[in-house]
């Protein structure tokens, strides 16, 4: 097989475009994605301030990796949860590509640990509140990167979420008929309210598969295991259901994706709606300040729980 | 031919010569949830493998 565009031996098949790259090709392919992404969704501009939400696993390193080479001025937050066996191994990941890559090109890392900021790692907490580790996780992961996003004054928030995490996370919500969460779909938020900081999504034109091929050709070292507390979880069903579609009828990810997206856009301009629901429903955490709907925000609330708890 | 398997690890012996997308679907695994690596170069679905080729197997999904 050869490379659709210049016609050297292919090395990644994409069935979807109909199409097939050799290396270099493919590393154009992925800039340019991500490049347009970032225009068409008005996700930042060349002089915004970026931090990358970063967990050591190839999505994350690869937008952080994808910004820099774009020429963006991107640093990143690593959330370290104190997950046994696994959390060490991400951090080093994460390290690595720091001295190795970002910080050569002038980019900073901060770093949350868990066990140090909220007194116990992941587990113990979600233990402690009585809630899923991942919802705990979630929790923690979204309070504190919005936060330090707000307090370093971050313009904008990226995550590596890419076209499968999108579409499973679709799934999960039409399946359910969740439509409160639709309007969350969108691949750029924006910062509706004081203490909310602008989020954006810029991997969200490229499927994980290719993100995984990036991430090999482009020799960047991330963990290739799953988070052992996610073993089970209703996303990778989803994921996996949605994967053997796309094997039979490629395509199927991004028409799924893409029509609920242009459906939102012909409809009530989503991300207005959204930002009038956020003003309408929210105001400061009466503890620390971030934006809720309640009196106290669920990571207050939550951490409130894990103290009462010990 | 030794396949390398992750999740969890462990490794497989298959007869070559195959088609990168016949040893995938022996292994009852569906392409767009996995990469194909001979040696260290990543490689399309009609790839031949032969007998002899180390060859990792590498699920997509990752991290967490």
């Amino acid at each position: 097989m050869n490379c659709t565009k210049c016609k050297t031996k292919a090395v990644i098949d994409l069935p979807r475009h109909n199409a097939a790259f050799c290396q270099p090709c493919f590393t154009t392919y992925v800039h340019d994605q991500t490049a347009y992404a970032i225009k068409h969704a008005r996700m930042f501009g060349p002089d915004d301030r970026i931090l990358v939400a970063v967990s050591g696993g190839k999505d994350s390193l690869a937008l952080w990796n994808i910004l820099l080479k774009l020429g963006y001025k991107a640093d990143a937050l690593y959330v370290d949860l104190g997950i046994p066996g696994y959390s060490a191994k991400s951090r080093e990941k994460v390290e690595r590509f720091t001295d190795t890559i970002a910080r050569p090109k002038g980019a900073t890392l901060h770093t949350h640990t868990v066990q140090e900021e909220e007194g116990a790692g992941i587990k113990e907490l979600s233990n402690l509140v009585h809630r899923p580790t991942c919802a705990t996780c979630g929790t923690i992961k979204r309070y504190q990167f919005n936060r330090t996003a707000v307090e370093q004054d971050y313009d904008v928030m990226a995550t590596g979420h890419n076209l499968d995490d999108e579409a499973a996370r679709l799934l999960g919500n039409v399946l359910h008929w969740q439509e409160e969460y639709l309007d969350k779909q969108n691949p750029t938020l924006p910062a509706s309210v004081e203490g909310f900081a602008k989020k954006v999504k810029p991997l969200y034109r490229l499927s994980e598969r290719e993100m995984a091929a990036y991430a090999v050709l482009n020799k960047i070292d991330y963990i290739v295991e799953e988070c052992p507390m996610a073993k089970g979880s209703k996303m990778l069903l989803y994921k996996e259901a949605l994967n053997r579609l796309e094997t039979d009828s490629p395509g199927t990810k991004h028409r799924f994706y893409f029509g609920f997206l242009d459906k939102q856009e012909r409809g009530a301009k989503a991300t207005q709606s959204m930002a009038d629901k956020d003003r309408a429903s929210l105001h400061p955490c009466a503890a620390c300040g971030q934006p809720t709907t309640g009196e106290i925000c669920s990571y207050c609330k939550m951490m409130a729980r894990a103290k009462v708890s010990k | 031919m030794r396949v390398l398997l992750s999740h969890p690890e462990r490794s497989v012996e298959i007869k070559g010569p195959k088609k990168a997308k016949d040893v995938l679907r022996e292994l009852n695994l569906v392409q767009e949830a996995h990469l194909v690596i001979r040696g260290d170069e990543l490689i399309t679905e009609d790839e031949l493998l032969k007998d002899g080729d180390l060859v990792e197997i590498r699920p997509v999904i990752s991290g967490g």
